[in-house]
């Protein structure tokens, strides 16, 4: 069965297979600095693969998002938020609302769901990394489930972003790249301009702080 | 010069121009001539499609027909009144020093490129284009959310972009599998996200796919609309927002991101055998209509109270296309035309009484009918319209609702009227006081703009008692598209 996998199905699939790894290491993960490297790791595996996607199937756009991916999933961004925290003097830990063991079998939960909604459909799809649709829904999940269970607003940046990256793994892989990529990233220039004003307001980025605004 | 694009350019440009120039005495009076630029833009390029049929532009990727243009009609129509209305609004804003010079050519500027993003949302035929424009959207109303920068409005603000970032996204990987499903019948070419193209394939499209990708479709653009369970940001943004701000958001938003559920529900209803977009429609509609319902009791600041209308009428609107048919479909559009401005004439009556009280908690707004008899009536009577007091526009459209409703889903027609009557006694109950009653007044510097108030209403009233036979065939033809 193994052998009528191409190589670089095999690859693709062992890709996504690490950014879900990551996703799960994210949400396992307490210290913020390491868990803004996670998310540049993920931003890399998922450069590498929309690399060998685009070399598969030769759609030279592929190779444009590849590099975008990288500058901005891996470089820009993560470098962006390790100053943020390091100049606001954000507390290194995570803090979570529930447990983290929880929040990891939760995370279970989550992945199994998305692989059996996803897999009447991924049997219908003639493309070679069929298979990653169900993965890229379950990183779309766990990173749901950590923007829910944190606290700190760079830790729901995060969340957000990793939850794009489990979008465009989905449109690259599983579709070979809708063309709607360049603009993934432009949500994020507001999001630092945002970070500034609720420093100079609640002096922390804790999402605690926000809890006035309530139907009584 | 071609109406299409001289509407699209108008707000971007004058957006643009808006942000370099600064904030000048002039620039309200810029803003409002942009706002009436594109409302001729738009009525010029409705007679057009009125007398022509449907239309492409810049290839296939801008699609016009009659259930988009009668949107954006009404988008630059609102967009219009607005920027009339804002002009002394915020001319007041700055005199109470609320706002500085910067913060209103930020308003200014991105106020024109939301009524942008909001009419390329509307004209465009890529879903993909429809995607993005929706983001922006998204963007710019964050911005002007977050407009005073107190702890709360930021508040508000983040949790707008949090949750309707979210939303987005689930719209987005919707998309994907939309273009997962055309893919196979169109094949891997950017025809594949045109409307046009996978109207006419809908009936290949493979529905299992089509039934995932119309869920996350509609939770994701439905958080947008204010869609309960993730309505949440809803009032906390129109609340903290400058009134303007929530008039538009109220008034328009939540039609285009309506808007975009349309759409794809007409690629869905041509996939998916059995009625599944409709029941889910109808599902989410009077969930909605019922939340929104109790919640309005319990407000206590006025914009607050008026946003969770503007839910509780999201609610009976999704229930209406849910429903389907030309009949339910008519009594949509009419019912979203009908709220847009209503809804909107009453922010703007609410604006200029919580100027004059300088508090939006109702039981402190006291009188308002002598303070300025005019803005009392306003608000009065925009109230009466948007719960469905005959004759304004609004008794049509949900009269026909409900029978509508009465005939097909018989068992709908209970959580209809409990959800309706528990809005009017929340509502009514706290409007009256603030109309009537006792108060000391105060002046405002600049003289309110009631033009807005009264011409909205005037045209509730109108299509109340009379709809133009122009209109209704407009109406007919886009209820026919969507099915």
């Amino acid at each position: 069965m193994n052998a009528a996998i191409p190589f670089s199905a095999q690859l693709i699939n062992l890709f996504a297979a690490v950014i879900l790894l990551l996703a799960f290491a994210m949400l396992a993960q307490r210290r913020m600095l390491a868990l803004i490297n996670l998310f540049a790791l993920q931003g890399f595996t998922l450069c590498l693969s929309t690399l060998v996607v685009a070399v598969t199937t030769g759609q030279s756009h592929l190779y444009y998002s590849a590099g975008l991916t990288l500058l901005l999933k891996a470089m820009v961004l993560p470098w962006i938020l390790h100053r943020l925290v390091r100049k606001l003097n954000v507390k290194s830990e995570v803090e979570a609302l529930i447990n983290i063991p929880t929040t990891m079998l939760v995370g279970l939960l989550l992945v199994m769901i998305a692989f059996n909604v996803a897999l009447p459909i991924s049997q219908l799809s003639q493309t070679i990394t069929r298979g990653t649709l169900g993965i890229a829904m379950a990183v779309v999940m766990l990173a749901f489930l950590m923007m829910i269970t944190r606290q700190k607003a760079i830790t729901q940046v995060v969340g957000f972003l990793s939850m794009e990256n489990g979008l465009f793994l989905a449109a690259t892989s599983a579709t070979y790249g809708m063309p709607i990529v360049v603009e993934l990233g432009i949500a994020v220039i507001i999001l630092g301009v945002f970070f500034f004003q609720i420093r100079d307001q609640f002096d922390s980025l804790d999402i605690r702080h926000m809890e006035r605004l309530k139907d009584n | 010069m071609d109406f299409f694009i001289l509407m699209l350019v108008i707000p971007l440009v004058s957006g643009a121009l808006l942000t370099v120039v600064g904030e000048r005495d002039w620039a309200p009076n810029l803003n409002i001539i942009a706002s009436l630029g594109t409302f001729l833009a738009a009525v010029g390029l409705t007679a057009e499609i009125v007398a022509n049929g449907p239309r492409f532009a810049f290839g296939e990727q801008f699609f016009i027909d009659s259930l988009n243009v009668f949107f954006v009609a009404l988008t630059a129509f609102v967009g219009l009144t607005t920027s009339i209305f804002s002009g002394p609004y915020m001319r007041n804003e700055q005199e109470h020093g609320r706002l500085t010079r910067p913060r209103l050519r930020l308003y200014k500027s991105m106020y024109q490129l939301f009524m942008f993003t909001m009419l390329a949302a509307l004209t465009t035929n890529n879903l993909g284009i429809l995607w993005v424009a929706m983001e922006a959207a998204t963007l710019t109303t964050v911005l002007l959310v977050s407009l005073y920068r107190t702890p709360a409005r930021l508040e508000a603000a983040w949790k707008y972009f949090i949750l309707c970032g979210v939303g987005i996204a689930q719209a987005l990987f919707g998309t994907i599998l939309l273009y997962f499903a055309a893919e196979r019948v169109l094949g891997e070419s950017g025809n594949a996200l045109l409307w046009t193209h996978l109207i006419d394939v809908k009936a290949q499209l493979e529905p299992n796919i089509m039934a995932l990708s119309f869920i996350f479709l509609l939770v994701g653009y439905g958080t947008k609309v204010g869609l309960a369970p993730l309505h949440n940001w809803l009032p906390d943004a129109h609340a903290e927002g400058p009134t303007p701000v929530s008039a538009v958001l109220s008034g328009l938003l939540l039609n285009v991101a309506l808007y975009a559920i349309l759409r794809c529900k007409v690629l869905a209803d041509g996939a998916i055998p059995g009625d599944f977009a409709g029941k889910l429609m109808i599902g989410f509609g009077l969930f909605t209509l019922l939340v929104a319902a109790f919640f309005l009791s319990r407000q206590k600041d006025v914009k607050r109270m008026f946003a969770y209308s503007s839910i509780e009428h999201m609610g009976l609107i999704t229930f209406a296309f849910g429903m389907g048919g030309p009949v339910a479909n008519f009594a949509g559009l009419l019912h979203m035309t009908m709220h847009s401005l209503t809804k909107s004439a009453i922010f703007f009556a609410v604006g200029h009484a919580t100027q004059k009280t300088g508090t939006q908690l109702m039981e402190n707004i006291r009188g308002l009918i002598r303070i300025n008899p005019l803005i009392g009536w306003g608000l009065m009577l925009g109230t009466l319209a948007i719960l469905g007091m005959p004759p304004f526009g609004v008794f049509a459209s949900e009269f026909m609702i409900l029978t509508h409703a009465m005939k097909h889903y018989p068992w709908a027609t209970p959580i209809l009227l409990l959800g309706l009557g528990v809005a009017f006694a929340a509502i009514f109950g706290k409007v009256q006081p603030m109309v009537f009653g006792e108060t000391e007044a105060k002046h405002l510097p600049h003289a309110p703009a009631i033009t807005p108030v009264f011409l909205h209403l005037g045209i509730v009233l109108m299509l109340g008692l009379y709809i133009p036979p122009y209109l209704t065939r407009w109406f007919h033809e886009a209820a026919r598209m969507l099915g």
